[in-house]
């Protein structure tokens, strides 16, 4: 049996691909839900009802979505040019942590309408900051971005963790370890009443749209898909591979540090060092589940965000460990890849 | 007649509607040289992966030495003898030869590898032969010819008795050419058998007998005594093809210069004070081995790297140092690896025609694309330079190596530019496509723009050029007049034996 590549991927198969690794990994999970003695139907009815069936439960799982629409596209953006940067998580931190630092000294007393666009704006400054150190070595002395964007998450991390233990910690939350709370005036508007859900959703929905324009409409969109595809070729034509490379950096790691800074804005207020149940990780399946295209990211996000929903009511509902949503969520990646390999092979024996 | 060691029996092979191989039947003698001859895409390669098992023919048998072999399967061919030797080699260069003659030949339940006798096997072969090697060496630190010796090697040592070799002078110079010949006629020798894949005249005519495979068709089987090169191209292609030749004009005013150009890299010379000057008008032919620096005066001339000291000249200007402002200036680029920078695969033929000149006014706006605008100028370099196999949105990578030098030297000419820097364009093309391709470039000529043609293949170089130079070790000789070039005194030149010819 051996593999050929397709010479072009039908439309109809680049789609049917992600709904055949998601189906493929609920068949899987369900062998485990099986083994945990509860009728895998009735867990995912279960799982299903939990993310969608009420206004509570999609109010959630779209709160849940927007930082990982924007993780999603921060990974796609890089991947799509050939830059590992596996440090979204990192960079969502340190977003967060520079709007709750801010938010509550230099900006307190702003206009809301003019805070939180330089809060955003300042989220996206240190998260491309956080991501162009790993690309300039890569740049100038070959060093993997993957091993040292990775390894930076965890310094972030240390780093929220030091600031919400010393300078930053709100001397009123009982001992817990987290910042002040910014002003209730320069949180984000809720879209929905009496729900978590806020106007960053839009946000992340308009940062897919413009994404996806620019990928597939600029001059810049040509150059980095070139850049990706055949770094010499496009040298040739005259793009400039550096210029590229810390372009597509400040732009993929400012999206992730936009997640942290929404995060902050729309539904904490404060940060922890446990304000990300690893959205940035998460990113990175869903821009592969997207298969790296930013309208896709929006609905790799949402399945994802459902299902770590879901999992929850389902494990409050019938004792499942609510785990369960990891396992899911891991073997759609893999099933994704190999759905991919599927899409742009056929089989032939 | 004795039996013939290999029997193809009227295979047929369909790609979907193509049908690649038509009912071709061939038989190799024991200790004869078998040349299969034929254009891009006429069912060579299909031919021999049918042979050697990766294709399941629709029809048809191999037998090897009397006894068939079942379809499909690469190790029972290995098994009855049949070795490939490919273009492209498939060899691990951080391992050393050994390690990669020896890589498959144990089984994989074996906790340990059985190198010794490897080794004696290898170095007896090598002794057999006459294919000097050494063992522990590492394949990164060969030449293309030693690693060519290696994959030979690897399938000798596998007791191959039918060696099949797929375009094997693509990768050598001219000297490495010839040793190669004198080996395979040690090896039948010996009794081995050769098919030997190649659409170079030259190669084939050192065959003992040719078979003409023509749109997957066998068109002619002739032995080389009584045969021409002639002859046989005209088989190939399937009507009479003549190369054209430059006609005599006049060259008009110098264009474009290079004045002591000198590079270095970790330590090497790769240019080293090259000159030369080249006229509106004129072919200027560069001819040189490979690995002279031809890839360095390429990336200078180019603009993707900058001299350590000499300069280019425009003009009597400051040449740009940057494509962009290369192409803006009327200058046409054809680079030497047409696969890895003439084009990015992935992208569509529109993308690739449009790169390099995406950000004009005419292709773009404001940073947007203007797809319609690029799309017509994608189209209208397809009609004009007769490029097929996909249209302006198919994938790049579909497209035939022909199709995509075509593509490559449309878009240099496109804007019927001043100067055409042509490295190698024709290397690997198939015969109709080298016309093809020396037609444009002389049409260009004659419009008045300046060509460098640089170049290893010596016919081309003195079919086109109207002054030559050589290049040895990053230098340029001084420039020769066509009409006192010929072949003995350029291989003085490309020996590196001008400073004697011009004292003379």
């Amino acid at each position: 049996m051996r593999l050929e590549r397709r010479e072009s991927v039908p439309l109809s198969l680049a789609l049917l691909a992600p709904l055949g690794a998601v189906a493929a990994a609920l068949l899987l999970a369900g062998g485990l839900i099986a083994l945990a003695g509860v009728s895998p139907l009735r867990a995912y009815a279960e799982m299903a009802r939990g993310a969608l069936g009420s206004r509570l439960a999609l109010t959630e799982t779209l709160t849940r979505a927007t930082p990982l629409v924007l993780t999603g596209l921060a990974a796609a953006v890089a991947f799509r040019a050939r830059l590992w940067n596996i440090g979204a998580e990192g960079q969502l931190m340190l977003g967060a942590l520079a709007v709750a630092w801010a938010g509550h000294s230099l900006l307190a007393g702003a206009p809301a309408l003019l805070a939180i666009p330089l809060l955003m704006l300042l989220a996206m400054a240190v998260g491309a900051l956080w991501l162009l150190g790993p690309v300039v070595l890569r740049l100038r002395l070959g060093v993997d971005e993957v091993v040292t964007t990775l390894l930076l998450n965890f310094v972030a991390i240390l780093l929220v963790g030091l600031m919400v233990e010393g300078p930053l910690k709100d001397p009123t939350a009982f001992g817990w370890p987290q910042s002040v709370a910014i002003p209730r005036d320069l949180r984000l508007p809720d879209l929905v009443a009496r729900s978590r859900l806020h106007v960053g959703v839009l946000l992340a929905v308009a940062a897919a749209l413009l994404l996806w324009a620019a990928q597939s409409r600029t001059v810049w969109g040509a150059e980095t898909r070139a850049a990706g595809l055949s770094p010499r070729a496009a040298a040739f034509a005259g793009v400039s591979i550096p210029r590229t490379l810390l372009g597509v950096a400040a732009l993929s790691g400012g999206l992730a540090g936009l997640s942290g800074g929404v995060e902050v804005l729309g539904v904490t207020g404060y940060v922890t060092t446990t304000l990300s149940p690893g959205f940035g990780y998460a990113g990175i399946v869903v821009s592969m589940l997207a298969a790296l295209h930013p309208l896709g990211v929006v609905l790799a996000a949402t399945f994802v965000a459902a299902v770590f929903v879901g999992a929850d009511a389902m494990g409050r509902a019938l004792g499942v460990p609510s785990f369960m949503a990891d396992v899911i969520v891991s073997l759609s990646l893999l099933s994704m890849l190999v759905a991919l390999l599927l899409a742009t092979h056929r089989v032939r024996r | 007649m004795t039996n013939p060691v290999l029997h193809l029996d009227s295979i047929t092979k369909r790609f979907g509607p193509l049908l690649a191989v038509d009912a071709v039947s061939l038989r190799l003698r024991r200790g004869e040289v078998l040349a299969l001859l034929g254009e891009n895409g006429a069912g060579k390669t299909t031919l021999v992966n049918v042979l050697f098992g990766h294709y399941r023919a629709d029809a048809g048998t191999v037998t090897v030495d009397g006894t068939p072999l079942p379809p499909e399967s690469p190790r029972a061919a290995i098994g009855a003898g049949v070795g490939m030797v490919h273009q492209h080699f498939a060899l691990a260069s951080n391992l050393t030869v050994l390690d990669n003659v020896a890589l498959g030949l144990d089984p994989l339940w074996l906790p340990w590898s059985r190198r010794a006798a490897v080794r004696a096997r290898l170095l007896a072969a090598s002794e057999k032969f006459g294919l000097p090697v050494d063992p522990d060496a590492r394949v990164a630190d060969l030449s293309v010819g030693e690693r060519q010796r290696v994959e030979i090697l690897k399938a000798l040592v596998r007791d191959a008795r039918i060696l099949v070799l797929d375009e094997p002078t693509a990768v050598l110079a001219r000297p490495e050419a010839e040793a190669l010949f004198a080996t395979l006629r040690a090896m039948t020798a010996e009794g081995l058998s050769i098919l030997l894949i190649s659409h170079k005249m030259a190669e084939v005519m050192a065959a003992d007998r040719v078979a003409v495979l023509r749109a997957g068709r066998l068109v002619a089987e002739r032995a080389t005594a009584e045969t021409t090169p002639e002859e046989l191209a005209e088989l190939m292609v399937g009507a009479k093809v003549a190369r054209p030749r430059r006609e005599a004009h006049r060259p008009g005013p110098p264009v474009l210069a290079a004045e002591g150009l000198s590079l270095r890299d970790k330590g090497r010379t790769l240019l080293d004070g090259a000159s030369f000057t080249l006229r509106a008008g004129e072919v200027l032919g560069i001819v040189g081995v490979a690995g002279n620096g031809q890839a360095a005066l390429g990336r200078v001339l180019m603009g993707l790297q900058r001299p350590d000291a000499g300069s280019v000249l425009l003009d009597g200007r400051e040449a740009p140092a940057t494509p962009r402002a290369l192409v803006a200036a009327g200058v046409g680029r054809v680079p030497e690896d047409r696969l890895a920078e003439g084009v990015a695969g992935d992208l569509l033929v529109w993308e690739n025609a449009t790169l390099d000149r995406l950000r004009t006014p005419a292709l773009s706006r404001a940073g947007i694309v203007r797809r319609g605008a690029a799309r017509a100028f994608a189209a209208d370099l397809i009609a004009r330079f007769d490029l097929r196999g996909g249209g302006p949105d198919a994938r790049t990578a579909r497209l035939s190596g022909g199709n995509i030098q075509k593509l490559i030297l449309a878009r240099a000419l496109s804007g019927s530019p001043r100067v055409v820097l042509a490295f190698q364009p024709t290397r690997g093309l198939d015969e109709g496509a080298v016309a093809a391709v020396h037609a444009r470039l002389l049409d260009a000529r004659a419009q008045g723009a300046a060509i460098l043609l640089v170049t290893e293949d010596l016919d081309e170089a003195l079919a086109l050029s109207d002054r030559l130079q050589a290049i040895v070790a990053g230098r340029l000789s001084l420039p020769l007049p066509a009409e006192e070039a010929d072949a003995r005194r350029l291989g003085l030149l490309m020996a590196g034996r001008w400073e004697a010819h011009h004292a003379a």
